[in-house]
């Protein structure tokens, strides 16, 4: 494992996702991700009763965790953290064995028709340029940011002030890196 | 039997496989790129960015293309257009699932009748040119220019108006204003004075308090506006959703009110009540600037938010508590018109309710509440040789229908009926699929396909209506063309935009503006186009002190913003009889129409039905996106869905994911079966389902039989007697289960 120059991953703010999928287009066109499959996705999820009802929208991905079981189980290496603080494929020794994908517990993973099991790079090729990834620059609502937790900026640690906001599945020790604004703040909050 | 008849009779031609794009796309393209579906992550070498706008829907956001080794690779949003700011929904994204659709028209078809058979054949541009030119001549002829229509969806349409415009042929219909933003525009004009498009006039980013009848942003992915309302919700602006279901929206809404669908009229009737009883609304703005404040008074009087609550299943205080809080925001506040403003047949006065919600709490050109954006003017090139005036400049038989929109001169409505008539004997349809359009129904749009003497289609694909015409001219799509600039739009700073080609024209197909050309050439009127499109922009860029060199590098001029709000003391000398916001219309009054909007119930469906409301998904345009491959990839793409109340599901046991055939009150069933979403996201009257699906064109070989189709479920429709637009929400229906 390399020096870590970043520490890369997102803040989501789901009060103004909604839902759209243009992450999930935009992380295929620049990807060629092949049909039938993506490496982000949306989930709407809806809670209560006729009429009191909530809604959470959510483009949700690998969470690049700074534990990964991924790359814990990985028995050739090919599932490795990168200088960037982000969880990488090396195509060329990965078998297609699965074990990753039984570990991972955010099921951000797939076996690729080419035989070898993909998922979010955090647009590696991007990033190392400097730019944001396709999901975050498309994103209409601008509920999608891409973050260097080593170096947050003022509006980074601005966006996550006073409010509530969550990491999945915590309780698994995975260090997620994608930080949830919830749904239930209160606009402006 | 009739022999001349039957033989005049056109019969549905399946379009050959042959002719269109299908086999030799998939031979000599890299595998993936079929479906849009780049297969190359890292850019290319020579790459390149063109900077264009969009076709997937009227919005036309600017786009960047991407071009690698000679295709498409991405789209993203231009970060210079002040539509996109850079961003892009999924349509933008998903043009390449278009450009390479293997499905695409690849030739020029023209109808052939040998014993008994109708056939097309595969035509050079000349002959279709020359079938077309001379079709539409012998009609002219024979009879007349207002016996030849264009029936048009799409921005390429200016090259062919011009062309009929040439030979005095005015009769254009927009099949969008009946159907979708007519009753928002007409209102705007007949109350403001002037006629209101998308972006709607609302200033949602300095908005405090945004209310929505219906409307549902976030799933009609109308780019800058869900961007604005994005920085609402961030800067803390409240939203209020009426909707007989739990839209997205309303999913971040301060008040979600489930109203019963068919009463918005009461209910903005009791909301102006409330504003007006207890002294809520803006006295100085009423008395200074509207007329008719005492008509209102005398029609909403009577709607108390207790009488109102029963009529729209909402309770009393909380249409107090909306009312209150609408008038303690205002003037940053406002009751947005939406887009698909044509729900029934009173949808003209619906949207006068909206914008008399907005006049009485002074919101009328203030930071977050109504405004006017700007157009960015070119002044009109002198034309190129004289033409023949319009026989009529507005056709229409509908007294408040648009009367200055040149593109729009009757209802799509009227050219099916006169075709069926014979009033018209010749039909050009530009990007139109008639028989799945929502005009009068699948079998008038037939009828009259049917029964005129000629017609031609431009598409770009084999939609259902190019199989029942006698020319077919395949047009390449907005990626590999150039169309006229774009300074149609209004919005904060006004732009003029440049659809530029990407990439050259696939396989046969030709740009609208050499069709165009070659018609008008044809008819020996040389002239009419410049000798280039390219050298036509240039021209007309010109006249602003620009030049095609200079916008094709990033496919926008801009203007600096406009200043939309009004001074204290300025008069508004508005373009209206009183010069005012008229809360009562004299001109509708005279025209015998309801001068204040009237609340009036409409039919309630039969027992065991429930009224079938519309909208759309966030990645798809209805017929414009039905058979994109790439955008069709995603589950929840890839057909409709029958949202049904769970207690409702419960009594016709259903359960989600069950396959259920809809029927409508008149016994229509659906020809293709839906799924059913069982949610608590909807009331128990009525069903929801995305238009756009359940295409029975066997040629569209991907949208072919998914999902059902809402068109084909209505049999009512409710037509706007001041305006023509045509209100489709009074269908019902029931479950059929697969047996």
């Amino acid at each position: 494992m390399s020096e870590k120059k970043k520490n890369f991953g997102m803040i989501i703010d789901t009060r103004v996702c909604v839902g759209c999928s243009a992450c999930v287009y935009a992380c295929k066109a620049e990807n060629g991700i092949p049909e039938g499959y993506c490496r982000d996705w949306v989930v709407q999820e809806t809670n209560g009763e006729f009429p009191a009802l909530t809604m959470e929208n959510r483009s949700e991905r690998c969470q690049h965790c700074d534990n990964a079981p991924c790359v814990t189980y990985c028995p050739t290496g090919a599932s490795h953290y990168d200088e960037n603080g982000t969880v990488q494929i090396n195509r060329s020794i990965c078998t297609g064995c699965k074990a990753c994908m039984a570990a991972c517990p955010y099921d951000a993973r797939y076996v690729h028709p080419d035989g070898f099991v993909d998922k979010c790079s955090l647009c590696k090729h991007r990033i190392e340029k400097g730019q944001k990834t396709a999901c975050v620059s498309i994103c209409p609502t601008d509920s999608l940011h891409l973050v260097d937790f080593d170096n947050m900026t003022t509006e980074d640690k601005a966006m996550l002030r006073g409010k509530n906001v969550y990491r999945q599945k915590e309780h698994a020790g995975t260090e997620p890196r994608l930080y949830w604004i919830s749904a239930s703040n209160k606009p402006g909050a | 039997m009739n022999h001349g008849t039957d033989f005049s009779r056109r019969d549905f031609i399946k379009i050959s496989s042959l002719f269109l794009a299908g086999s030799a796309a998939l031979s000599t393209l890299p595998s993936g790129i079929v479906s849009g579906l780049g297969n190359n992550p890292i850019e290319g070498k020579g790459e390149k960015i063109v900077y264009s706008f969009c076709e997937h829907c009227f919005w036309r956001c600017g786009i960047a293309v991407h071009v690698s080794n000679g295709r498409v690779t991405k789209i993203t949003g231009s970060e210079y257009h002040p539509l996109s700011n850079g961003k892009l929904c999924p349509r933008g994204t998903g043009g390449t699932g278009l450009l390479y659709d293997p499905d695409r028209l690849a030739h020029p078809l023209i109808r052939e009748r040998k014993g008994g058979k109708q056939y097309y054949r595969k035509a050079s541009w000349d002959e279709a040119i020359t079938a077309v030119a001379g079709g539409l001549y012998k009609i002219h002829e024979q009879y007349g220019p207002s016996s030849i229509a264009m029936i048009h969806h799409g921005f390429g349409v200016s090259f062919f108006k011009k062309m009929f415009s040439e030979i005095g042929v005015n009769k254009i219909a927009k099949p969008s204003y009946d159907l979708c933003c007519g009753p928002a525009r007409q209102a705007t004009v007949l109350t403001y004075g002037y006629p209101s498009g998308s972006p709607e006039g609302f200033d949602i980013k300095n908005s405090k308090y945004m209310i929505f009848f219906g409307t549902h942003f976030g799933e009609n992915m109308h780019n800058t506006a869900v961007q604005e309302i994005s920085e609402g919700i961030r800067r803390g602006a409240k939203i209020v959703v009426f909707d007989p279901r739990f839209s997205t929206l309303a999913g971040k809404a301060e008040h979600w009110l489930p109203i019963k669908p068919a009463t918005d009229i009461a209910m903005m009737q009791a909301m102006m009540h409330v504003l007006i009883t207890e002294n809520l609304y803006d006295k100085a703005f009423v008395e200074e600037h509207t007329v008719g404040f005492d008509e209102l008074w005398k029609e909403v009087k009577e709607m108390t938010p207790e009488k109102a609550a029963v009529i729209t299943d909402i309770s009393a205080d909380a249409i107090r508590t909306v009312a209150r809080e609408f008038a303690f925001h205002a003037p940053a506040a406002f009751v947005h018109s939406g887009r698909r403003t044509n729900w029934y047949g009173d949808a003209l006065q619906r949207n006068r309710a909206i914008l008399i919600l907005n006049a009485l709490v002074g919101n009328f050109k203030m930071p977050g509440g109504v405004v006017e954006f700007k157009t960015f003017p070119i002044p009109q090139p002198p034309h190129a040789q004289e033409h023949p005036a319009y026989e009529k400049e507005v056709h229409s038989k509908y007294p408040f229908f648009s009367q200055d929109s040149p593109s729009n001169t009757i209802a799509s409505h009227e050219i099916v009926q006169q075709a069926i008539s014979g009033e018209v004997k010749a039909l050009f349809i530009y990007g139109v699929n008639l028989t799945e359009t929502m005009t009068l129904g699948r079998q008038a749009a037939l009828d009259a396909l049917q029964k005129v003497d000629f017609s031609v289609a431009v598409d770009v694909l084999p939609a259902e209506v190019t199989g029942y015409v006698d020319v077919v001219l395949p047009e390449c799509t907005y990626l590999e063309r150039y169309d006229d600039l774009d300074n149609l739009i209004a919005f904060r700073k006004p732009f003029i935009a440049l659809r530029q080609p990407a990439v050259p024209p696939m396989f046969d197909s030709r740009p609208g503006s050499e069709i165009a050309k070659m018609i008008t050439d044809k008819w020996g009127l040389h002239g009419v186009f410049a000798p280039t499109v390219e050298a036509g922009l240039d021209k007309k860029l010109k006249l602003v002190g620009s030049s095609l060199e200079e916008i094709k590098k990033r496919g926008v001029l801009v203007m600096p913003e406009t200043d939309l709000y009004r001074k204290p003391g300025e008069p508004l000398n508005l373009n209206t009889p009183s010069g005012k916001v008229e809360l009562a219309s004299a001109q509708l009054k005279a025209g015998g129409f309801d001068a204040v909007p009237k609340y009036t119930p409409h039919p309630e469906a039969p027992a065991g039905y429930y009224r079938m409301l519309t909208g759309r998904k966030p990645m798809l345009t209805f017929g414009r996106t039905a058979n994109n491959r790439f955008l069709g990839d995603l589950a929840t793409a890839q057909e409709n869905e029958v949202w049904v109340n769970t207690a409702i599901a419960v009594q016709h046991q259903l359960t989600n994911g069950d396959y259920v055939h809809l029927k409508n009150q008149a016994g229509i069933e659906s020809d293709f079966p839906v799924k059913v979403k069982v949610t608590q996201r909807i009331r128990q009257d009525a069903v929801y389902m995305v238009h756009g699906f359940g295409h029975t064109s066997k040629q569209l070989k991907w949208a072919y039989k998914r999902g059902a189709s809402h068109n084909q479920l209505i049999s009512k429709t409710d037509i706007d007697q001041a305006i023509g637009s045509v209100g489709f929400q009074n269908n019902f229906v029931t479950f059929v289960k697969e047996a």
